[in-house]
C-alpha cells in the first residue's frame, strides 16, 4: 500500500494562503475576453458573468490555458425578478487545489436558451439534462438533451419559482396554518382527486401517454451484416432495472448487446427522485438537516456536514473546538461505514453472494451503535447543528465507556475486518479475474467526466477536498490521499481499503483531542433551534463525502429565512457521467461489476 | 383435548366414553387452517425489493445481527413469482409506481404487501413533493404498516410478526383468493400511466369530471366577458 500512496503535500500552507489562482484566473480571462467576461457585481456573490455567445471559449480558455480542467457542478437558478434563468459553472484547478472559479450564464426566462458544455466537458452532460428538466434551459449543441429525472411529457418545469407542486400552501414555511395555532386539516381533502396530482386544465387522457415500460427501446432493430459469414443479425437491447436485486436500488440501465459484449449503455435514472431541492427551498434552513440525511443515506453525517458547512458560510458562525472534532470523528466513521458496506456490495456484485458482506456488516454496525447513542438513530442521524453538533458524546455505548468503546473501534475490531477482507480477496484470484482490467477509467477521462471521490482517485488523480480546500481541522491532521493508477475495478475496491486504513489513522489522532476538549460545549452562538436569518448572498460549500466530493450551493435573499436556491452537487449522479463509457467493450455480467465500483446510493442519484 | 363435541361440525355422533380423551370432533376448516397457515406463516419469502433509505435497514434485519431467518424468512427472491411478500422499503415516487404496481400483479395469490416507513406509509417527510406518491395504500391494499424514519430492524421484525399473527388468523373458507367472486384486492390492480402526471385508471370519472367543470367554467367566463363587453362599451 505504501508504494502506492504519495505523502501529502508539504507546501500545504502556501496552497491554501495562495487564493489567488483563482483570482489571477479570472483577471486573465477578464483581460482575454474584455466584453464577454465581467464580475458578478451582486452583493456576497462571486465569480464572473459570462456571455452567453462566448461561453464555450471562455470555457476552452480556462480549461487549456489557464488549468481550471475539472467541472465540478452545474446548477441552475430562477431569477424571476429579473426575468432571467441563470446556469452557474464551478470549475476547479485539479493540480493546484484551491477554490473554485464560478462562471455564470444568463439568458431570459421565456425563451432560455444557452450553448452546451458538452464538448468541453463530458461530464456536464447529465447536469445539463438536470437544469433542462428542472428549469427548462435549452442548451444548443447538447447530444441528447431529454428529461432526465422526471418523464417526458410532464407539465411544466419544477423548480422554477412560478411551479407550484399539487399540494401547494404556501411559499415557505413555517405554514400560517400550522404556526403557531396549529391545524388539522388534511391537505389530500383539498385536492379533487384526494392525491398528490394535478393536471392542466380540461386535459382528458389521450392513451398514448408516455409508457415508462417501454421508454428507450429502440423502435426497430438494428440489424448488422457480417461481411464474412454473411449472416444478418439483430443487436439485443437488455433492460435491467428499475427492479433488478443488482442495481443498488431503483436504477435502470438499458444496454444495448452485440452477443454479450455491450455496445452502449444507457443509464435512466428518477425513480427515487424526492424533489429535495423544491421542498428545500420551502424549507427554512435548519429544516433542511434531517433532509440531508436522506440524500446519501449511507453517509448522513457526512451529508449534514457539508450543509452546516455550506450554510455557516452564509451565517459566518463560529464553531466551537469540541464540535470540530466530534465532526471529524463522525465523518471518518461514517466514511469507514459506507466503504464496508461498498465493498461487501462489490464482492456480492462480483458472484460471492451475501456471505462477505455479512462479515463487514458486524462491525459496521458497531458504527451505527455508536451513532445510535450519539445522536438517536442508527441511520440518518439528523446531528450536526449550525455552529457545533447537536449532542455532546454519550456516556455509554452497548454498556462500555464512549471512550473505551472508541478505542477499541479504532485500535481493534476495525483494523481486524480490514486485514480479514483484504485476506480473503485481494489476492483472490477470482475477484482479480473479475475485476482487474475491467470498467478501465482513464486519467484523463476521469477528469473530463467530472468523476470524484474514489473513483477519480483510483484513475491516478490524487485529489481529495480534505487537502484541496481543508475544512474543518482536517488541514491539522496527518494522512495520506491514496491514489492508484490503473482506474479499474480492482483499483476501485483496493482504493477503498487504502481510504479505510486512511481513516483509522485520522481517527487515532482525533480521539486525545476528544479526552482533552472534554465538558467543553458543543454548539456556539445562538440556541440552535432558533431560525437564522444570513446575510444576502451565494455559498458553495463542499465535503470529501466517501462518495466524492458534496457540495451544496446556497443562496439566500438578505433576512430571509429559507434559501434561494439550493442545490446539491452529488457525487453518485455525477460518477454515472461516465458508466457507459466504462462498460462499452466489456459482457454484460461485468456491467453489475463496475456500477458496484462506482458505489452509487439513489437518494443522492435521484435528489 | 376437549372431550365436548363441536356444536359447529353439526354433528349427532356420540363418542363412547372410554374414548372421550382421545377423540376431538370438529370440521375440516379447523383442522387444515392452523396447519395450513402455520406452514404459511413460518416461510413468508420477501421479495428482494429496496426503493430507498429503509432498504438499508431492511437488509441489516437480514443480516447476521438481526437473523431475519429466525422467522422463517431469510429467502429472499428475486422475482416477484417466487415471493409471498412485498415490503415496500422507501419513497415512492410517480415514476416508480407502475413498475411497483407491475410487480405485485406479478405476485401469486396469497401476497402480502408491508409498508415500511412513514415515506410508503403516508408520503412521509416527501409528501409535498411534486414527484411523490402520498402513500402506497393509494394503489395497493396493505396489510402492516411499520412506523419509522427508518423503522429500526427491530421495528420491522415487529411488523413481521404481526404479518405472522395476521395470516395465522386467515381461514381457507373465507379468503379472498379462493373465493370465486374475490374481492376488490383480488385480482390485477390496473397499472398507473404518466401523463402531465400521474395517472390512477381507477379515477378516470373524477378525472373526466374536473376535465368537464373546468370546460364550464371556460364557457361561463368566455359568457360573462361577451356579456360584459357590451355594457363597458
Amino acid at each position: 500500500m505504501s508504494e502506492m500512496t504519495l505523502d501529502a503535500p508539504e507546501d500545504e500552507g502556501a496552497v491554501t494562503v495562495n487564493d489567488n489562482p483563482v483570482e489571477s484566473a479570472i483577471a486573465r480571462l477578464k483581460e482575454r475576453f474584455p466584453d464577454a467576461v465581467s464580475d458578478d457585481p451582486r452583493d456576497g456573490y462571486e465569480g464572473v458573468i459570462v456571455d452567453a455567445d462566448k461561453l464555450i471559449e471562455v470555457s476552452e480558455a480556462l480549461r487549456d490555458d489557464l488549468g481550471f480542467e475539472y467541472l465540478s457542478s452545474v446548477t441552475g437558478v430562477d431569477l424571476i425578478d429579473d426575468g432571467k434563468l441563470e446556469v452557474v459553472y464551478h470549475v476547479y484547478n485539479i493540480e493546484e487545489g484551491g477554490s473554485a472559479v464560478v462562471m455564470k450564464a444568463q439568458t431570459d426566462r421565456d425563451n432560455a436558451s444557452l450553448p452546451s458544455l458538452v464538448s468541453v466537458w463530458p461530464g456536464a452532460d447529465f447536469q445539463e439534462r438536470e437544469v433542462w428538466d428542472m428549469y427548462g434551459v435549452h442548451f444548443e449543441g447538447h447530444p441528447d438533451l431529454r428529461r432526465i429525472l422526471l418523464w417526458d411529457g410532464f407539465k411544466g418545469h419544477p423548480l422554477r419559482k412560478d411551479w407550484q407542486e399539487p399540494f401547494f400552501e404556501e411559499e415557505h414555511k413555517p405554514f400560517g396554518s400550522r404556526w403557531p395555532g396549529g391545524s388539522v386539516a388534511r391537505i389530500e381533502d383539498s385536492n379533487p382527486f384526494g392525491k398528490n396530482v394535478q393536471y392542466p386544465e380540461g386535459w382528458l387522457p389521450t392513451g398514448d401517454e408516455y409508457d415508462v415500460e417501454i421508454d428507450m427501446y429502440p423502435h426497430e432493430p438494428a440489424h448488422r451484416e457480417d461481411e464474412s459469414t454473411r449472416m444478418v443479425t439483430d443487436k439485443v437491447t437488455v433492460n435491467m432495472g428499475p427492479q433488478h436485486p443488482s442495481t443498488h436500488g431503483v436504477f435502470r440501465m438499458v444496454v444495448e448487446l452485440d452477443g454479450e459484449t455491450v455496445v452502449s449503455l444507457k443509464p435512466v435514472m428518477g425513480y427515487l427522485h424526492r424533489n429535495h431541492e423544491k421542498i428545500g427551498e420551502r424549507n427554512t434552513f435548519i429544516q433542511n438537516i434531517p433532509y440531508t440525511d436522506r440524500l446519501d443515506y449511507l453517509s448522513s453525517m457526512g451529508n449534514n456536514l457539508g450543509y452546516v458547512l455550506t450554510i455557516e458560510k452564509l451565517l459566518g458562525s463560529e464553531v466551537t473546538e469540541r464540535a470540530e472534532w466530534i465532526r471529524i470523528l463522525m465523518a471518518e466513521l461514517t466514511r469507514i461505514a459506507n466503504h464496508l458496506w461498498a465493498l461487501g456490495f462489490l464482492i456480492n456484485d462480483l458472484g460471492a453472494l451475501q456471505t462477505p458482506m455479512l462479515y463487514f456488516y458486524l462491525e459496521r454496525e458497531l458504527i451505527l451503535d455508536f451513532f445510535e447513542a450519539a445522536s438517536g438513530a442508527r441511520l440518518l442521524c439528523n446531528y450536526m447543528r449550525f455552529g457545533g453538533v447537536a449532542y455532546d458524546l454519550p456516556d455509554k455505548v452497548r454498556e462500555t465507556d464512549t471512550m473505551t468503546f472508541l478505542h477499541d473501534l479504532i485500535y481493534e475490531n476495525i483494523p481486524n475486518v480490514l486485514d480479514q477482507g483484504e485476506n480473503l480477496f485481494v489476492g483472490n484470484e477470482i475477484v482479480r479475474t473479475r475485476s482487474i482490467g475491467v470498467g478501465v477509467l482513464t486519467r484523463e477521462d476521469a477528469i473530463a467526466y467530472s468523476a470524484a471521490g474514489p473513483v477519480l482517485r483510483a484513475s491516478g488523480v490524487q485529489y481529495d477536498v480534505r487537502r484541496a480546500e481543508p475544512y474543518s481541522y482536517y488541514d491539522k491532521l496527518d494522512f495520506d490521499i491514496p491514489v492508484r493508477y490503473n482506474g479499474d475495478v480492482y483499483d476501485r475496491l483496493l482504493i477503498r481499503m487504502d481510504e479505510m486504513r486512511q481513516s483509522l489513522r485520522i481517527l487515532e489522532q482525533v480521539l486525545p483531542h476528544l479526552k482533552e476538549t472534554e465538558g467543553m460545549p458543543v454548539i456556539g452562538g445562538k440556541p440552535q433551534y432558533a431560525i437564522r436569518m444570513p446575510k444576502a448572498g451565494e455559498a458553495y460549500g463542499r465535503v470529501e463525502n466517501p462518495k466524492g466530493e458534496l457540495g451544496y450551493y446556497v443562496t439566500a435573499k438578505r433576512r430571509d429565512a429559507n434559501p434561494q436556491r439550493y442545490h446539491v452537487r452529488a457525487p453518485s449522479f455525477i460518477n454515472l457521467t461516465a458508466l457507459g463509457k466504462m462498460c462499452e467493450g466489456h459482457k454484460v455480467a461485468d456491467v453489475v461489476v463496475i456500477l458496484g465500483s462506482i458505489d452509487i446510493v439513489l437518494g443522492e442519484v435521484d435528489r | 383435548m376437549t372431550s365436548q363435541t363441536d356444536p359447529s361440525a353439526g354433528s349427532d355422533i356420540t363418542v363412547p366414553d372410554e374414548l372421550q380423551n382421545n377423540v376431538v370432533i370438529t370440521n375440516i376448516a379447523k383442522v387444515l387452517d392452523p396447519v395450513y397457515n402455520w406452514g404459511r406463516r413460518n416461510s413468508v419469502w420477501p421479495m428482494v425489493f429496496g426503493l430507498a433509505c429503509c432498504a438499508i435497514e431492511m437488509i441489516c434485519t437480514a443480516a447476521s445481527r438481526y437473523d431475519l431467518a429466525r422467522f422463517g424468512m431469510e429467502v429472499f427472491r428475486a422475482t416477484p413469482r417466487q415471493s409471498d411478500l412485498m415490503i415496500i422499503s422507501g419513497t415512492v415516487t410517480k415514476k416508480m409506481v407502475p413498475t411497483i404496481v407491475r410487480l405485485y400483479n406479478q405476485m401469486p395469490e396469497p401476497r402480502y404487501v408491508m409498508s415500511m416507513g412513514a415515506c410508503a406509509s403516508g408520503g412521509g417527510p416527501f409528501k409535498e413533493g411534486y414527484n411523490v406518491v402520498d402513500g402506497i395504500d393509494k394503489f395497493l391494499p396493505v396489510d402492516v404498516y411499520v412506523p419509522g424514519c427508518p423503522p429500526t430492524p427491530q421495528a420491522l421484525i415487529n411488523g413481521l410478526i404481526a404479518l405472522q399473527e395476521k395470516i395465522g388468523q386467515q381461514s381457507i373458507a373465507t379468503v379472498p383468493w379462493y373465493s370465486k367472486q374475490g374481492d376488490e384486492f383480488t385480482g390485477a390492480v390496473p397499472i398507473p400511466v404518466l401523463g402531465p402526471d400521474l395517472v390512477d385508471l381507477r379515477q378516470i370519472d373524477i378525472i373526466r369530471e374536473e376535465a368537464a367543470k373546468a370546460e364550464t367554467n371556460d364557457t361561463a367566463v368566455e359568457e360573462t366577458a361577451e356579456s360584459a363587453m357590451p355594457e363597458a362599451a
